[in-house]
């Protein structure tokens, strides 16, 4: 390690190099800077009262740091996603107003007084429950990563989207409060169903997709909430308000948004969702069916392309974020040239189970060319695969469930770019 | 163990009161009510492999067409071909291990249950749950038909749906990763001359398909009112574009933004303002005082084009008409949004329309 006062004076002097052959308009030495020197307009005058905004947006500073889509994507942004700006955000929890959204007949607007959920088939009372008495439950509080099984599914036969937002932000994570659903399933009583082994909840939404999906009974007295809060809010309606369901590790297309009813069964409805639909096709033409699971998965998020490096040589803090459907993330190893060599960055947090983790590697960066990789562990010692492994394995036609390391390529000039290396 | 359990062990009366209050539970919190038949009836419409929860009904290949045509060929294509992004239904057997596999319900889909239970949830887009047992029965037989898989006699009902046996219902296998995936993954990941070099395989640029900044929904919506604005200051210059722009001042500005929100409904066919394109449906800007089917090159329905001819302009009175009941006011339509229930619906969505006026 080295001495750390001595590495920020060569960086002072190297950075300021840098902003003066970039143009940049910070000051340099001997240069005094006239925000500092000149009484600046917000020093002197008053800002807004409080009540300006009696809901507030992000500052207009912030406002390219926006949910985004790909239009060619899909055919219509009733049936489409858009994408987290990843890029651009820190830490762990994701704000809801820029969490991707996905939604197979648009958002619907559903009050709390209209809502009703249903439990019937195999149970000893089919009941309906009000928003009210979903809110006389014991709650629980947990955070979870919610991924689209589809995130990264553009990348399948080489680089494709030069983002970190569109090659990785179908993803968000967020902390819930809700009721568990084994309390409501025990409250309808699970006697009628014998056996529990072999049964299933189906679940679906109230709004005209209803999306409906199988999920096994083991599943589903685990960990799966039935959520009304989500980072201590309510829920947006982009996100299932009044109540969705939260699957930790699973795929999202099982979070149903706006649940309105769950049916206990003895099997799968083999719906359109879990059939024609989050079912991945192999190299040989079979596909594989029920891949719920989100297996772990890490990306660098900063330097990426839509995050270049502008601040010239010097200290440099690569970022990002690792998650896994199996657990904890416990280790998360960078390189920088492409995968010859790894070094192990450092959690931001000792990861939650099933949540977002970031990580940092604190460098520095002198104008060389990298290309830079992330590759996840977590706690079952599954170690994120590479592009080609995962092709060797499946072929190029699985759409779902690629969780692949990514590789950007930093340039002499800071700029990023999504390539793929051999 | 519920709550009034734990009470009543230290008080009687408690007890007492509890077990009038929740009759039924003998465990739980006794919350919610018992659902009754008629809604679980309602609700529970879920349709198994084999055809289980299958309503009594039937319909023939014929009937499906007609129905096909009306309600679903907006997106789909007349022969399930698919138009633009939409869905492609029929077709692509035998594809599934090449390069672009092309997955339909005849090449892809394991059982036909799903086709019913879909298209009976789901479909049309804009009109879910609209369609008659029946209707189903005719549009999932029309499916297969477009797919080859039955003739054009053929007729599916309850009784012989469980006969039916999908392309691809051998083609799937439950989850094997962590059979053949797991253990190849869970090892020591290396560290050091992890391979003896690396070279750039594959540049994203060179595809150049990520969207511009600016390019998306956000930024256009931002623009489309400054534009719109131009243009009904240039329009109240001449002659003709006074009526525009005076009918544009004097909408209520309320009802308007009303009505956007009621155009979501439409919007999945249709656009309107700054940039708006033709997509299933035409371009809507202008056209309130328009003639019928006048953009060219827009393949309008044989219907629109005969009303066309004779006429047929959409002012406020043949627009709330046709948004009333499209496949009555105009027979052979291809729109396939089955209308607005409500009044002041119709009257918002048609000022919104005039607010776009060209």
């Amino acid at each position: 390690m080295s001495d750390p006062t001595k590495t920020s004076r060569r960086a002072f002097l190297r950075g300021s190099a840098a902003a003066l052959a970039g143009g940049a308009t910070a000051a340099s030495a001997g240069t005094p800077d006239p925000l500092i020197t000149e009484v600046q307009d917000w020093a002197s005058s008053l800002g807004d009262g409080v009540d300006a905004t009696p809901y507030g947006l992000p500052i207009e500073f912030e406002g390219d740091v926006v949910r985004r889509n790909v239009p060619w994507l899909t055919a219509d942004t009733i049936s489409s996603i858009n994408f987290t700006p990843i890029h651009a955000l820190d830490g762990t929890i994701t704000p809801q107003g820029c969490a991707f959204e996905r939604h197979h007949s648009g958002a619907i607007e559903l009050r709390k007084e209209d809502y009703r959920l249903m439990i019937n088939g195999l149970v000893d009372r089919p009941l309906v429950f009000t928003y009210a008495d979903l809110e006389r439950f014991p709650r629980e509080n947990h955070v979870y990563f919610c991924e689209c099984a589809a995130n990264t599914g553009m990348e399948w036969a080489g680089a494709q989207l030069n983002g970190v937002q569109f090659t990785h932000g179908m993803i968000h994570n967020m902390e819930y409060s809700g009721v568990s659903l084994r309390t409501l399933l025990e409250e309808a009583g699970l006697e009628t169903a014998g056996d529990l082994a072999d049964k299933w909840v189906f679940v679906e939404g109230a709004d005209a997709s209803s999306n409906g999906r199988s999920i096994p009974m083991e599943k589903a007295l685990d960990d799966v909430l039935v959520a009304f809060k989500a980072n201590g809010e309510a829920l947006r309606k982009e996100h299932g308000y009044p109540v969705r369901l939260v699957v930790p590790g699973w795929e999202g297309n099982m979070w149903v948004k706006w649940i309105r009813r769950i049916e206990v069964m003895d099997g799968p409805v083999e719906s359109r969702e879990e059939t024609s639909k989050y079912t991945d096709v192999l190299a040989n033409g079979v596909a594989r069916k029920w891949t719920w699971v989100m297996d772990a998965k890490s990306v660098i998020t900063s330097p990426s392309p839509q995050s270049p490096i502008k601040h010239g040589h010097g200290p440099l803090v690569i970022t990002g974020l690792a998650w896994s459907g199996h657990g904890k993330i416990t280790r998360v190893d960078v390189s920088k040239d492409g995968g010859i060599t790894w070094e192990t960055a450092r959690l931001g947090t000792q990861g939650d189970t099933k949540a977002l983790t970031r990580f940092y590697l604190d460098t520095d960066w002198n104008g060389e060319e990298w290309l830079l990789q992330a590759r996840a562990m977590d706690e079952t010692g599954y170690v994120q695969p590479t592009k080609d492994q995962l092709r060797e394995m499946r072929g190029e036609n699985s759409i779902y469930h690629n969780n692949c390391i990514q590789t950007w390529y930093v340039k002499a000039d800071g700029e990023a770019e999504n390539v793929e290396v051999s | 163990m519920s709550k009034c359990l734990e009470r009543s062990g230290v008080f009687k009366l408690t007890l007492a009161a509890c077990v009038l209050a929740t009759p039924t539970f003998a465990d739980g919190f006794g919350l919610g009510r018992t659902a009754l038949p008629e809604e679980i009836q309602a609700w529970d419409r879920d349709i198994r492999p084999g055809g289980a929860g299958l309503p009594e009904g039937r319909g023939d290949v014929y009937t499906g067409e007609e129905i096909f045509a009306d309600a679903c060929a907006a997106c789909h294509g007349d022969f399930a071909e698919g138009v633009g992004n939409w869905p492609v239904l029929a077709g692509g057997f035998d594809t599934l291990a090449d390069k672009d596999p092309v997955k339909t319900v005849g090449s892809y889909w394991p059982h036909l249950s799903t086709v019913w239970d879909y298209v009976n949830r789901s479909m049309p887009f804009g009109g879910a749950q609209t369609l008659e047992p029946d209707e189903v029965y005719a549009i999932v037989a029309y499916i297969l038909y477009s797919n080859d898989k039955v003739d054009d006699t053929f007729e599916l009902s309850h009784e012989n749906f469980a006969e039916f046996e999908m392309y691809n219902e051998g083609g799937f296998i439950v989850d094997d990763r962590a059979e053949t995936e797991y253990p190849t993954w869970r090892t020591e990941p290396c560290m050091q001359d992890c391979k003896d070099s690396v070279e750039i395989t594959m540049r994203a640029s060179v595809l150049d398909v990520t969207p511009d900044e600016g390019e998306d929904d956000a930024s256009a919506s931002q623009a489309a009112p400054a534009q719109d604005s131009t243009q009904v200051a240039a329009l109240a210059d001449g002659g003709s574009g006074a009526e525009a722009s005076v009918q544009t001042a004097a909408l209520d500005p309320a009802l308007v933004a009303e009505g956007e929100k009621v155009f979501r409904q439409c919007a999945a066919c249709h656009q309107v303002g700054a940039d708006a394109k033709n997509r299933t449906g035409p371009a809507l800007n202008g056209i309130m005082g328009a003639e019928a089917g006048r953009i060219e090159g827009f393949r309008y329905s044989k219907a629109m084009k005969a009303a066309a001819e004779d006429g047929l302009i959409w002012d406020e009175a043949s627009m709330a008409a046709f948004l009333t009941r499209p496949r009555e006011f105009m027979q052979g339509t291809r729109m396939a949004f089955s209308g607005f229930r409500k009044e002041s619906d119709i009257e918002a969505v048609i000022a919104y329309l005039k607010s776009h006026s060209e």
